[in-house]
């Protein structure tokens, strides 16, 4: 037998590429899809990268797929919404080789700013969809998509959650098989989407999508347990699993490929059991789809619509337990939300900026827990790139003599994947806005991969380092001034100074991410001199780890510093104004 | 539910090693011919927020998560994280505590205060109460980053898996890379356990 081991769902893909014989593999780093392509670049034979954003890397992905490799594109599910337009009208043009798009939503949001359910993306691109269950199925299927994917020339969408992602369990390694030859062959009519070829193209769309629903009726991946006809379930991705926990006696039919349906099998295997129940997480995608075909089902009624699923909601939905909310924490356990690292570059930025009361039009990234106490620096925050359109809309909506500053900011990464274009919309249309790009050299957010102004590649091989400064310039903003996040005075200054210009302006904040630094020598951490110490409590306004406390005799509480978590950084002992924090 | 089933919940707070932990411990068990799975999220694990990692074994495990209240060994890599997830131990469940603390950042900047007695509430909820000091054995060790081994050491006095599987598992793991002071780590973290009550 082949050998056992223990893969998350992420390894299981990459594995599953490698078996496949993935040539070109492109993504965007989002959690849970991180680790995907991190994994893969470590096999030979394939070429992966770290594109700027997930439209890229599915363009990048497709143009592999049309000049023969097999190719995949990874992301998490609002990626996809960033490359939607290429995927609705790659659905159009097919693919030669295979493609293989995945999509790692993430309900429960566990670290994501919406809980959308992708499901839908395979039907609104007419797509065929496989849902892997765990690690054993997310390889399986993922070698399975190709084969698929070149028999019906389709891109082909895999669909994973958090819990398959980063769940690890057992896998039993296959082979790697040498793809099909494939080559790049001129062919205008297939490729090139003009309105005439386009048309002739859907329609061979809605054909194959008939193809696809009649292959379903037989696929090896959607599989009837039969058990108790008193209880059917029909279930996919990680609520199978729930269901089996819960109802181990049941009768499942357990969808792999989740669109199309297999509308016969549905109707037989409703036809054997007397209650049927559809176990989903998030929408009601097949509940939805199954009751079109007339067929009654028991769903959304009896399962939330919100976040994960597990077994006990499944039990007590099932009409199998009662609900049994688990006991809450007793109130005396303080909350542990996260926080900005010791030593994080960005807390300095927020200490100064937090002053200049400015209306805040924030992004998504480490920087994005400024807007949790003590910091509370941001007021909006939406989608990746977001805070440059924000803050252009927020001045723009300004009385005239609403003098607020509008600042937007955003990280490094986050800049290059979709700021920049709003950026050029400042400049083009002359809005006095401040964009503060917090360059730590890192997309610190999901682990500290490399991105194109990092230096390096996805790799580790050097790369040319995307100048910040001269691509703010050639968008033509004239005011644009860099600091060192750890010198508060300098911030201070610099943002003092752009605020005032009353024209598009950018700030640049440069020093790396202390997750990154970490093994270059520290500065010596600073000590508090507790008898100069007044207890004012300004340095646990900037919110450090690495600060602790003791309680004087005269009730005041004063902060120490706890050397081993202590980056060294100084900000505690600029704003400490009793000169106590002290550095020997 | 599936009574084969048992239910391992690891606790703690970014930093303490708690991933690597219960990849060694599934690694662990695997060798021992369990079937094996486990869940966690990642993300946050790096900004000093809660983490926690569920680990399942057993002849079949289906659900990565463990079920709610059906906890059997609860390791609390850090004292208060024990209280936070109290409810999720089933009755008759063991808790291992760690008796470092790591105050959240509103504890100390005195906004809050840090729970008190925590091993003296945990034995009213708990069949079994083991603390040890797992700083102190890491830093007897020799590594204080072995907090984790250490833990683990501790642990693998309530679990099927041979002393010699677990050794075997620590040296592909740590071949490279404080194998010894990992090695004394788990040895220190098993002999506190078992001082206290364990197998
Ligand atoms: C469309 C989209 N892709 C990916 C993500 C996941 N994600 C959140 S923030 C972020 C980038 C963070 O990097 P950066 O902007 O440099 O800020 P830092 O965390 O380093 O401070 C990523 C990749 C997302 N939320 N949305």
């Amino acid at each position: 037998m082949s050998k056992a081991v223990l893969l998350s769902g992420n390894e299981a893909i990459a594995r599953g590429a490698h078996e496949a014989g993935v040539r070109v593999a492109a993504g965007y780093p989002g959690t849970p899809s991180t680790e995907i392509l991190q994994t893969l670049v470590q096999y030979p034979d394939v070429y992966a990268e770290w594109a700027p954003n997930e439209k890229v890397a599915l363009e990048v992905a497709l143009g592999a797929a049309y000049g023969g490799a097999r190719a995949l594109a990874t992301m998490k599910h609002v990626g996809v919404n960033v490359a939607a337009d290429p995927l609705l009208t790659a659905a159009y043009t097919g693919v030669n080789a295979g493609l293989v798009l995945v999509s790692a939503d993430d309900p429960g949001l566990h670290s994501s700013q919406n809980e959308q359910d992708n499901r839908h993306y395979a039907r609104f691109a007419k797509i065929p969809m496989l849902e892997p269950s765990d690690s054993q199925e997310a390889k399986d299927f993922l070698v399975r998509a190709y084969a698929l994917s070149e028999e019906f020339d389709t891109p082909v969408l895999l669909r994973t959650t958090t819990r398959v992602n980063h769940g690890k369990s057992v896998v039993r390694l296959g082979e790697v098989q040498p793809p099909p030859a494939h080559r790049f062959e001129r062919n205008p009519q297939k490729y090139v989407m003009i309105p005439a070829y386009a048309r002739v193209r859907h329609t061979l769309v809605e054909e194959r999508l008939r193809r696809l629903a009649a292959w379903a009726e037989t696929a090896e991946v959607n599989v009837i347990e039969p058990g108790d006809r008193r209880l059917g379930v029909i279930t996919s991705g990680i609520s199978y699993q729930y269901v089996k926990e819960a109802a181990p006696h049941a009768s499942v039919l357990k969808l792999g490929l989740t669109y199309p349906l297999p509308e016969a099998l549905l109707r037989r295997f409703a036809a054997s059991v007397e209650t049927l129940y559809v176990v989903e997480e998030l929408d009601p995608f097949l509940e939805t789809q199954i009751r079109a075909l007339g067929i009654p089902v028991v769903g959304k009624e009896r399962f939330s619509l919100l976040g994960e699923l597990n077994p006990q909601a499944v039990a007590t939905g099932l009409g199998l337990a009662e609900p049994q909310p688990e006991a809450p924490p007793a109130p005396d356990v303080p909350a542990r939300p996260p926080v900005l690292c010791a030593g994080c570059p960005h807390r300095g930025f927020y200490t100064v900026l937090r002053k200049l009361k400015a209306i805040v039009a924030g992004d998504i990234g480490c920087y994005t827990l400024g807007v949790l106490p003590p910091l509370e620096t941001m007021d909006t925050c939406v989608c990746m790139g977001a805070s440059v359109g924000n803050a252009i809309g927020i001045r723009r909506a300004m009385a005239p003599d609403d003098k607020r500053p509008v600042v937007a900011v955003i990280g490094d990464s986050t800049f290059i994947h979709s700021g920049i274009t709003g950026l050029v919309d400042a400049v083009y249309n002359s809005t006095p806005i401040t964009l503060c790009i917090l360059d730590n050299s890192t997309t610190a957010m999901t682990g500290g991969q490399d991105h194109p102004a990092s230096g390096k590649t996805l790799a580790g091989t050097p790369a040319p380092r995307l100048d910040l400064v001269g691509l703010v310039r050639a968008v033509g903003v004239e005011d644009v001034l860099t600091v060192d996040a750890y010198d508060l005075q300098a911030v201070e200054t610099a943002l003092r100074y752009a605020l005032q210009t009353e024209k598009p302006s950018v700030v640049i904040t440069n020093r790396p991410c202390a997750l990154v630094a970490r093994r270059s020598v520290r500065p010596e951490p600073p000590t508090v001199v507790l008898e100069e110490c007044t207890g004012c409590q300004l340095c646990f306004r900037i919110g450090c780890p690495a600060l602790g406390s003791v309680r004087g005799e005269d009730g005041k509480l004063r902060a120490t510093i706890n050397p081993e978590a202590c980056f060294g950084c100084g900000v505690c002992l600029q704003v400490c104004r009793s000169g106590a924090i002290q550095r020997k | 539910m599936h009574d084969q089933v048992t239910n391992i919940r690891l606790a703690g707070v970014g930093g303490q090693g708690i991933l690597v932990a219960s990849e060694v411990l599934c690694d662990a068990l695997l060798a021992s011919g369990h079937d094996v799975k486990k869940s966690e999220t990642h993300g946050m694990a790096q900004r000093g927020g809660a983490v926690n990692s569920d680990i399942r074994f057993g002849p079949k495990v289906h659900s990565p998560l463990n079920p709610q209240g059906a906890v059997d060994l609860l390791v609390a890599f850090e004292e208060m994280e024990a209280l936070r997830y109290l409810p999720s131990l089933k009755e008759g469940g063991t808790t291992l505590v760690n008796r470092q603390r790591i105050l959240p950042v509103a504890v100390a900047s005195g906004k809050a205060e840090y729970p008190s007695d925590v091993v003296a509430r945990l034995a009213q909820h708990a069949a079994r109460v083991v603390s040890l000091d797992a700083l102190a054995l890491a830093v007897e060790a020799g590594a204080i980053r072995s907090v984790n081994i250490c833990l683990l050491g501790a642990l693998s006095c309530f679990l099927p898996v041979p002393e010699e599987t677990w050794r075997t598992v620590l040296t592909d793991r740590f071949r490279n890379k404080g194998l010894e002071a990992n090695l004394r780590a788990f040895a220190l973290g098993r002999a506190a356990a078992q001082a206290e009550g364990g197998r």
